[in-house]
């Protein structure tokens, strides 16, 4: 896509982005550690192995190959017959080893793709690779009460299995950038292989931009962007380096030198960290502690044979087959917790876009309020169900299942017992046209009005009626029965 | 005390042995009974025999060791740490455990551990004074397997800084002396754990062997040292110097003994990705004195320039035994042994310029706390702890890695190593072993070479390709030169250590050459 600035100059804008993911196993990517280590008091799920210790040797974690291949299959990647891993160097105190274990020039898939929905239609943007490597330390940076500064260390993120995902320099703007993110994301979760939450830096994701005229061939320098802790903040930091490039070009200072830029969120500027002169020479080689690894074709098969269902598939099926609206289809993909609750109830209601509108705006907003997921719903979805029934056998009315619905969140009951208590809606014709005809008694003027020709009087005689009834008459019998009273 | 079956018969192995001189306080074992204060001069073997007999206990055996490294210590300064009081534990223990007629060969045998090899609440210096305080949480698998075998740790030996030497000079702390002439290295890297094992400071001992490092030493003072298959014995646990061409060998004072440690150290270890499934032969059933029919290649590129006459006259003298006890000798070529040296040192400088980034200050050992941030911290800790050999060794593999040059130099010695792998696989499509000199001289002296790194570099000339193969090789006693043992070296293919076992104990047990050993310096 083509940015043009105001004074009519045109820009392309190149955009890539590298995501790391922290893989679910049980145990770290080269040692017997565990990988869960969110609640653990720093630096106690720690080995000699994770430490980098004098003479510790790694040794693989299938399950995170078996992960990693998972995820290329999804995105459509070739799975070479070999593959390797090296050593990347560079010094950091974050990394025990003072070098990473990853995947050079052999990296476990290559070659995929995914496509995102952009603008009414569909971009498919290239994935390079998808490879492995290890997590490094946290570092934790302070200052003491005598204004000394400090770094500390907790190595417990040390040496968990890390994928990285490398795309293609596909895409043209910051909402692509955002729906490639998306999307990658509701895959890998999906295929159970990561939590994919940002806040726990489960997924991360660097970019790669740069800004070239419309008219000049795309050169090798790119800005790296990094430091960005939500999909929001990658929109922003690419719209904002976006603009910044162009205000170079601008100036005759294009085209921007290439190095590595820091997201500052707070003032929503990015500054630079690292030019280009100090770029790292990682120096990668072949990882000699571990033999290069053939990836048995059988084995790959076994895993193409046990994918689960993707979220493009399900998006489908809900909109194609359930005939669900299809932003509605979007945030139930978008929230899997929310899609199971969705399927879940589906099984006992027919009616599947009126569940959906129950599901996704007044369960959305109680769970919202409690901050749970739906998983963890108070109300399971066979007591949403069970409420609707009641609703379709007209025994509440719309406006009673919803305050019911309220009340089962805060009570835990059920929906019949709550609306049993209240009463349940009047539907007897006799009991309501005496409620009408006492309306039309008490309230002469507003007859006298709708005779007259001011229609929206009966409005008024509605609410009387309810009001009479605490709100339990039908309210269609009520504007049937005032319409045939006046007439 | 009755005598032991076959101790007799194991003296011979050692011939040199059977001599004493003077300053040597050490008296020969006579055929009937043993006198407890020269336990210390037993083999492993004999040792194992006595002690499984009930004729002495583990911890008689211990006190006469730590009792000879008290009186010879000083001279041969061979163990940078010294574990009386633990050994001694573990000796009691051996004690208990031998009672039971399946305690494992190695059970109440005191021996010795290089101090590359990590050791759970031991210190583990690596010869580094970066890791001169290091006291690991953690065994090695060896170390582990010769725990569980019930052998006695007397100590850690002096190495050159994390392995990388040919003489101990390069320790970080002191350098270990030749117990054949206190003026001479013992060889190196492994070299305390050589001098140890030559001046009975132990009975048997644990080197590593990158490029020679427990051959080279081995023939320098006159032990038997073997350098495994790469990936027969368990990394797990060796700081590593250089991963793709490290392993652990045993150093002993005879043929039988280094079959005795290998059974206890061989096999898979599923910490060690690089470590051999195949199963493990038993090495002892290899010890036949018969060579009748074997086929030993001798390259002559092993015994061109830079061999000291005097070397390979008594090497070639080695191969004549060989040949008059029924071995066919078959002249070879291995075409490409004089890249050897140059694949090594861009290879394993490469390796280690990675294996040795994560001494930076920040984890473990020495670190200066005068620094005044992190980086100082980590930059002078660095540049404190590591002596210069192993700095100019970073920097060559740190160079030889970077963008620009990983092609030619990294790669080239990558394929260059193929190279010589097909060398020695074409051989021994002929030959069942090739025999060569270990070293091209006898141990030099102190000093002589520390200005001249290549020179050397260039004392592991004929170790080097071995390892650069991924092969065994062996290096046996042969004679003397000067009044210095000469070592015989035997190379196989991958896996051939019972053909090694088997040649080295036939021409340990024909040749006998030890009969014209001068005495000890000790």
């Amino acid at each position: 896509m083509v940015v043009e600035t105001e004074a009519g100059a045109a820009y392309k804008i190149v955009i890539g982005l590298e995501v790391h993911a922290q893989l679910l196993t049980d145990s770290k990517m080269f040692c017997a550690c565990s990988a869960k280590y969110a609640d653990a008091p720093p630096n106690t799920v720690v080995c000699p192995i994770c430490l980098g210790m004098p003479g510790v040797l790694p040794v693989i974690n299938r399950r995170a190959v078996k992960m990693t291949i998972r995820t290329g299959l999804a995105l459509g990647c070739r799975i070479p017959e070999h593959a390797k891993f090296d050593r990347k160097n560079y010094a950091y105190p974050d990394l025990m080893k003072w070098y990473q274990i990853s995947q050079y020039d052999l990296p476990f898939c290559t070659q995929g793709h995914l496509d995102i929905q952009v603008g009414g239609g569909t971009r498919r943007i290239g994935i390079t690779r998808v490879h492995l490597e290890e997590d490094t330390a946290r570092m934790i940076h302070g200052v003491d009460e005598s204004g000394e500064t400090y770094s500390l260390l907790d190595v417990n993120r040390a040496g968990v299995a890390l994928m990285e995902v490398v795309s293609e320099p596909d895409m043209a703007t910051a909402d692509e950038a955002r729906e490639y993110l998306v999307k990658l994301r509701n895959i890998l979760i999906y295929l159970n292989v990561s939590t994919a939450n940002m806040q726990d830096g489960a997924f991360r994701c660097d970019a790669n931009i740069s800004v070239w005229p419309e008219d000049a061939e795309v050169g090798d320098s790119k800005v790296e962007v990094k430091n960005m802790n939500s999909f929001r903040a990658v929109h922003r930091a690419l719209r904002y380096e976006q603009e910044r490039q162009i205000a170079l070009w601008e100036a005759g200072e294009g085209p921007p030198e290439q190095e590595t830029r820091g997201w500052v969120e707070a003032s929503g500027i990015t500054v630079s960290q690292r030019s280009k002169e100090y770029a790292h020479d990682y120096r990668y080689f072949p990882e000699p502690d571990l033999p290069p690894l053939t990836v048995g074709r059988e084995w790959v098969e076994s895993i193409a044979e046990k994918m689960p269902d993707l979220p493009d598939e399900i998006e489908h099926r809900l909109i194609q087959e359930a005939g669900i609206r299809a932003e509605d289809a979007r945030q139930l993909i978008n929230d899997r917790d929310l899609l199971r609750y969705f399927e879940q109830a589906s099984k006992g209601y027919p009616d599947s876009q009126r569940l959906t509108n129950w599901v996704t705006r007044d369960l959305v907003r109680e769970l919202g309020e409690r901050k749970v997921t739906a998983t963890d719903s108070p109300v399971p979805p066979q007591a949403l169900v069970e409420l609707l029934e009641l609703e379709d056998s007209g025994r509440i009315s719309g406006k009673m299942a919803a305050e019911i619905f309220r009340s089962m969140f805060q009570t835990g009951r059920r929906a019949a017992d709550i609306a049993a208590e209240q009463g349940e809606q009047i539907t007897d014709q006799d009991e309501i046209l005496q409620a009408v005809r006492s309306a039309i008694e008490q309230n002469p003027k507003a007859v006298a009005d709708y005779r007259s020709g001011k229609k929206q009087a009966a409005g008024f005689l509605v609410g009387q009626v309810m009001k009479a009834t605490k709100g339990r008459a039908n309210p269609g019998s009520v504007n049937e029965l005032i319409a045939s009273e006046l007439a | 005390m009755p005598p032991p079956a076959g101790c007799t018969g194991q003296r011979a192995a050692n011939p040199w042995r059977l001599h004493s001189g003077p300053g040597r306080t050490r008296r020969v074992l006579r055929p009937r009974g043993h006198r407890i204060d020269e336990l210390w001069a037993l083999t492993v073997s004999e040792a194992s025999a006595l002690l499984d007999g009930g004729e002495i206990s583990s911890t008689e055996l211990t006190r006469a060791v730590l009792e000879r490294i008290d009186a010879v210590e000083d001279k041969v300064r061979a163990y940078i740490t010294l574990t009386a009081d633990l050994a001694l534990e573990q000796a009691a223990a051996a004690d208990e455990r031998l009672s039971d007629p399946d305690a494992p060969p190695l059970c109440g045998i005191p021996l010795a551990l290089k101090d590359v090899l990590s050791t759970q609440n031991v210190r583990t210096t690596c010869g580094s004074k970066i890791l001169g305080d290091f006291i690991p949480p953690y065994d090695a698998t060896v170390v582990k397997r010769l725990r569980d075998a019930g052998a006695v740790m007397l100590g850690k030996t002096n190495m050159d800084e994390f392995a990388m030497g040919s003489s101990t000079e390069n320790s970080g702390f002191f350098t270990t002396r030749n117990p054949w002439d206190l003026d001479r290295v013992p060889g190196g890297s492994s070299g305390g754990s050589s001098a140890a094992v030559a001046a009975d400071e132990c009975l048997g001992a644990l080197g590593s062997d990158t490029g020679g490092s427990v051959r080279q030493p081995a023939a320098l003072c006159g032990v038997v040292g073997m350098r495994p298959t790469y990936g027969r014995i368990s990394r797990y646990g060796l700081v590593a110097f250089a991963s793709s061409l490290d392993q652990i060998g045993p150093l002993t004072k005879d043929v039988a003994d280094c079959a005795v440690m290998m059974q206890a150290i061989a096999g898979h270890d599923p910490l060690d990705s690089t470590s051999l499934p195949d199963a493990v032969p038993d090495y002892s059933a290899a010890l036949k004195t018969d060579v009748a029919g074997l086929r030993i290649g001798l390259p002559k590129e092993y015994l061109a320039a830079g061999l000291a006459d005097a070397v390979k006259a008594v090497v070639l003298k080695a191969v004549d035994d060989l040949a008059n006890a029924g071995a066919e000798i078959v002249d070879v070529s291995l075409p490409h042994t004089e890249y050897a040296l140059a694949t090594y040192y861009l290879i394993a400088p490469a390796e280690a310029s990675a294996n040795l980034a994560r001494y930076n200050g920040v984890k473990y050992g020495y670190a200066d706390l005068d620094a005044g941030n992190v980086e100082q911290l980590m930059m002078n800790s660095r540049g404190n702890g590591f002596g210069s050999e192993v700095k100019r060794r970073i920097m060559l593999g740190t160079f030889a890695l970077s963008t620009g040059y990983y092609d030619a130099y990294y790669l080239k010695a990558q394929k260059v190593r193929t190279l010589i792998k097909r060398d020695f696989d074409k051989v021994f499509e002929s030959v069942d072993l090739v025999a060569t000199p270990t070293t091209p001289t006898v141990a030099f002296a102190i000093g002589e070479k520390t200005d001249d790194p290549m020179s050397m570099y260039l004392s592991d000339v004929m170790t080097l390709p071995g390892p650069i193969a991924g092969i065994p090789g062996i290096s046996v006693p042969c004679g003397f030169s000067d009044g210095l043992p000469v070592g015989l070296q035997f190379m196989a293919p991958e896996l051939g250590e019972p053909a090694l076992l088997q040649a080295a104990f036939a021409y340990e047990k024909t040749a006998r050459v030890g009969s014209a050993a001068p005495p000890k310096a000790i």
